[in-house]
């Protein structure tokens, strides 16, 4: 690459930055990708953190495997802490003990682990639920919904087999209900429980295999598709809010050297160091107080860790009554079945589907990179909170043994009260939420018309009161006027030969009905004709005072426009 | 303002456009650190000094390594991971916040703009792709050899067999899925206490007491890995209660002994030791998911997602006074499963 464009570079950076790419090319990355710009919002972070909480659990836990023995091995206990001593136990369990109160650092990095697992899920969540509201998942970002989709799967899948790992009477316990989970599966159900046990519960195998699903298997897919999600993230370039200057087809914000290098960066140092703290101040996972997995005691009060906390809620609601023998005497667990795989099955397919769905009832085949704020998609909104509200719901009634005895509660009452409202609940949040929704766009309107109170009382020499309104400014208008209300879908004439009864007119008409149900309700943006009737006062333009209105209302704006610099 | 003077439709005209128009980027609003060089000295010092600050938080990290070491109990542990901690929390802190503040006050924080493009290919692109796409299938020649594309798609699908079955058949050890249904209850098995292996004298059982046993084995069984598979399958709750209490289905009439009933532990629910006794009630209530059983009226449901009441061990005694099992579970303990009536 010496032409007379560059010349021999000179100082060691140059020099090095030839080296290397007159061997990798590495310059078309660089010219490519320095300055690219991205958006700037808080709710961008919450992915981030997610991403973070994911390194830190690397770095942990490769700190963690070098001293945890996956083996189910047992032996009398000799150590550290002296309660523990004398108590049979699995050289799992052993090796925890070991990392905790032997190795140095070693419980530090292993409640570090715990939060950032908590953390990882928690943002991933979150990360989820704003890229939904905002209709982040529209074209041509539905792919990577489902890419998204699958990290969330496999961050509840990595939480599950690494909670399981210390061979604790806890997650002993969490391994024996997904034992009982796995048994209720018609047909196959033994057979599987056969398949992850390799033979019968919980035998001598299952750490080993959890482990090596936990620090190979799981996180290698896990990287795989953090990096396919990056990518299209490149590819697409972020989405952004709307606002004055961003359009569909460009992207305004920050360059990526050097400010998302400081920022982002420096991000991550900072969830590293939160994260730090809470495993460094708070307790997570005291395994010493639990004692090692035995298939006798229990212990009242114990939770999963949050996220299997609307499973565990699910399996609690269920009345037994479900369960029934068919002829043929076979036995079918429809009491842990519905609960545990028919429930989030239908709640899962309804995530990884909806994109699919809505951009169906919307006829909707172009391009999105503004946001929606969610207002602006009421039905969308609604539907979310819903799910939300069913999640919570069940994470709720995953403890309700601890509302019973925090609260002085019947548990059977509690668990009544939870029953009814995992139906109503979400039917009512979705209404509420809903007509929230309506009811901001209105507000918008109304502010776009007749702009801010000032709480400036004017009286006139006609005797009339008003108050001042200060009209937006145009960013402000802006933003509550550049959307659009979709429509519902028409449904055309039947074409087929069979008319209405054809299959096609048929299946027209069922999307017809549900693209009804999104956008027979809408509010319309302001539009400037309006907006300038309105300015007009209406009636009022008959009354004298018209112009003394005019006056003070303008003299105030420019006022609040030069205090707003 | 009432809500049916702004919901008025006005249509758009000569003089108003149908929507309003983008006002473009909004003006850029100057930090203190760009107008005032005294704000840009200070923001400087503060990234300064939060970056020296990491550097004694890892100083000091490195200093709480070797001095404060756990001495293996809870509170010294928790000492030293404390002092650790909270070291590397200011050293990673310091990077952070220093880097962030950096961005935030010094860096030009005047917004760009970037184009955007369609993910489409174009028009062009897409015909030269499918061009190559075409040049290499004539190429293969796989149109016109039928059968060879049939060998090959066979023999691609077929040879992950060859990984799949050895793998699927051996991960699930002797699939004899009928040990469900044994446990090491016989007739004549001695129930002792949980974890001591104690043999238990039905005379030491006391009205209202809930008792945890365990089958009788030897001591050196009581330390193999099989033990802990057994006796997942074999915990059972004993408990004592009037004689003039109890009101068991018919089937399991006389099997007792003198007011003491055993049932299986397990829930019938997913599996949980089904743990907590309430004495007044007679109630066994499995802590997982709060399966309700009544002891009273052989352990039926009363609350909960169960659905069958809990497998109960009849019990007499022996010659020397001890309780032992009369018979082993009729039926398969713990979770439902397909062929449990099988």
């Amino acid at each position: 690459m010496t032409t007379t464009l560059n010349p021999e570079p000179t100082t060691l950076v140059g020099k090095s930055a030839d080296y290397l790419d007159q061997r990798t090319g590495v310059g078309h990355a660089v010219k490519e990708f320095a300055r690219k710009i991205f958006p700037d919002h808080w709710s961008f972070l919450l992915g981030e953190v997610a991403l973070y909480s994911f390194v830190v659990l690397l770095i942990t836990g490769t700190f963690l495997t070098m001293f945890f023995v996956p083996s189910m091995s047992l032996s009398v206990y000799d150590g550290h802490p002296e309660t523990m001593n004398g108590l049979l136990m699995s050289d799992a369990f052993k090796s925890t003990l070991h990392i905790s109160f032997d190795v140095r650092g070693g419980l530090l990095m292993r409640q570090i682990h715990h939060w950032a697992a908590l953390v990882f899920v928690a943002s991933l969540v979150t990360h989820m639920m704003r890229v939904f509201f905002t209709g982040a998942f529209r074209k041509p970002r539905e792919l990577n919904w489902l890419v998204g989709f699958s990290l969330m799967v496999l961050s509840l899948l990595a939480g599950f087999t690494g909670y399981s790992l210390p061979d604790d009477v806890l997650s002993g316990n969490g391994i024996a209900i997904a034992n009982g989970v796995v048994k209720s599966i018609p047909i196959i159900g033994s057979y599987m429980s056969y398949f992850i046990f390799g033979g019968e519960f919980p035998g001598d195998q299952i750490i080993p295999r959890l482990f090596t699903l936990h620090i190979l298997l799981i996180p290698a897919i896990i990287l795989a598709l953090i990096g396919l999600h990056l990518m299209f993230v490149v590819v697409h370039k972020h989405t952004q809010y709307p606002g004055g200057g961003r359009k569909e087809m460009n992207v305004v914000g920050y360059p990526v050297f050097p400010v998302y290098a400081a920022k982002a960066g420096g991000f991550f140092f900072v969830v590293f160091a939160v994260l730090t703290l809470m495993g460094a101040t708070m307790t997570i996972n005291a395994i010493w107080n639990y004692g090692p997995f035995d298939p006798s005691p229990v212990s009242a009060g114990a939770q999963p860790d949050w996220y299997m906390l609307f499973l565990e809620g699910s399996l609690r609601l269920m009345p037994g009554q479900a369960e029934f023998v068919s002829w043929g005497d076979y036995t079918w667990s429809l009491n842990v079945l519905v609960p545990a795989v028919v429930v989030p099955g239908i709640l899962f397919t309804f995530l990884a589907l909806y994109p699919f769905i809505e951009a169906k009832v919307k006829g909707d085949t172009e391009e999105h990179h503004l946001l929606d704020r969610p207002r602006n998609v009421p039905t969308r909104t609604g539907l979310g909170v819903a799910f939300l509200t069913a999640f919570v719901v069940l994470a709720f009634a995953g403890s309700n043994d601890l509302i019973a005895t925090h609260f002085r509660l019947s548990i059977n009452e509690i668990t009544w009260i939870f029953r009814v409202l995992i139906f109503v609940g979400p039917w009512f949040a979705f209404w509420v939420t809903r007509r929230i929704c309506l009811g901001l766009q209105r507000k918008d309107r109304e502010l776009v018309l007749h702009g801010h109170e000032t709480g400036r009382i004017v009286r006139f020499a006609s005797g009339e009161y008003i108050e001042v309104h200060r009209p937006l400014d145009e960013q402000e208008r802006w933003v509550r006027v550049s959307y659009t209300a979709n429509k519902p879908l028409e449904l055309p004439a039947p074409t087929g030969p069979k008319g209405t009864k054809d299959r096609k007119y048929k299946s027209a008409k069922r999307w017809a009905r549900l693209s009804r149900f999104f956008y027979e309700d809408r509010v319309e943006p302001v539009t400037p004709a309006e907006l300038s009737a309105a300015h007009s006062h209406g009636e009022h333009d008959a009354l004298p005072g018209g112009e003394e209105h005019a006056a003070v209302t303008s003299v105030h704006s420019t006022d609040a426009g030069e205090r707003a610099h | 303002m009432s809500e049916s003077k702004t919901d008025v439709t006005v249509h758009p005209d000569a003089e108003h456009p149908e929507k309003f128009s983008d006002p473009g980027l909004p003006s850029h609003r100057p930090r203190q650190a760009d107008i005032d060089p005294k704000a840009d000295k200070r923001a400087e010092r503060q990234v300064v000094v939060l970056f020296l600050l990491s550097v004694i938080g890892t100083i000091v990290a490195l200093w709480a390594y070797f001095a404060v070491r756990p001495d293996g109990t809870t509170g010294g542990v928790r000492t030293s991971t404390l002092t650790l901690g909270i070291a590397i929390f200011f050293a990673l802190a310091g990077i952070g916040i220093g880097a962030i503040h950096w961005a935030k006050t010094l860096m030009n924080d005047h917004e760009m703009v970037e184009e955007r493009h369609q993910a489409r290919t174009t028009g062009e692109t897409r015909e030269i792709a499918v061009k190559k796409l075409q040049d290499g299938i004539k190429d293969s020649g796989i149109g016109r050899r039928g059968v060879l594309k049939g060998v090959v798609v066979s023999a691609l699908a077929l040879f992950p067999l060859t990984i799949a079955v050895p793998l699927i058949s051996s991960v699930g050890g002797d699939w004899d899925v009928s040990k469900f249904r044994d446990t090491l209850w016989k007739k004549g098995t001695r129930l002792t206490y949980d974890p001591t292996g104690r043999p238990i004298k039905a005379s030491d059982v006391t009205l209202g007491s809930a008792v945890h046993v365990i089958p009788e084995v030897t001591e050196e069984y009581r330390t193999t890995d099989e033990w802990i598979t057994e006796k997942a399958k074999a915990v059972v709750l004993m408990v004592r209660l009037d004689p003039r209490d109890l009101n068991p289905p018919a089937k399991q009439a006389g099997w007792d002994y003198d007011g003491i009933v055993a049932f299986s532990k397990i829930c019938t629910h997913v599996g949980c030791p089904v743990a907590l006794y309430e004495q007044q009630t007679h109630h066994l209530l499995c802590p997982c998911h709060q399966s309700t059983f009544d002891v009273a009226h052989g352990a039926k449901v009363v609350f909960g997602p169960a659905k069958r009441p809990l497998p109960q061990l009849p019990i007499t005694v022996d010659a020397d006074g001890y309780l032992v099992a009369r018979d082993g579970f009729d039926e398969p303990v713990g979770p439902s499963y397909w062929e449990r009536l099988k």
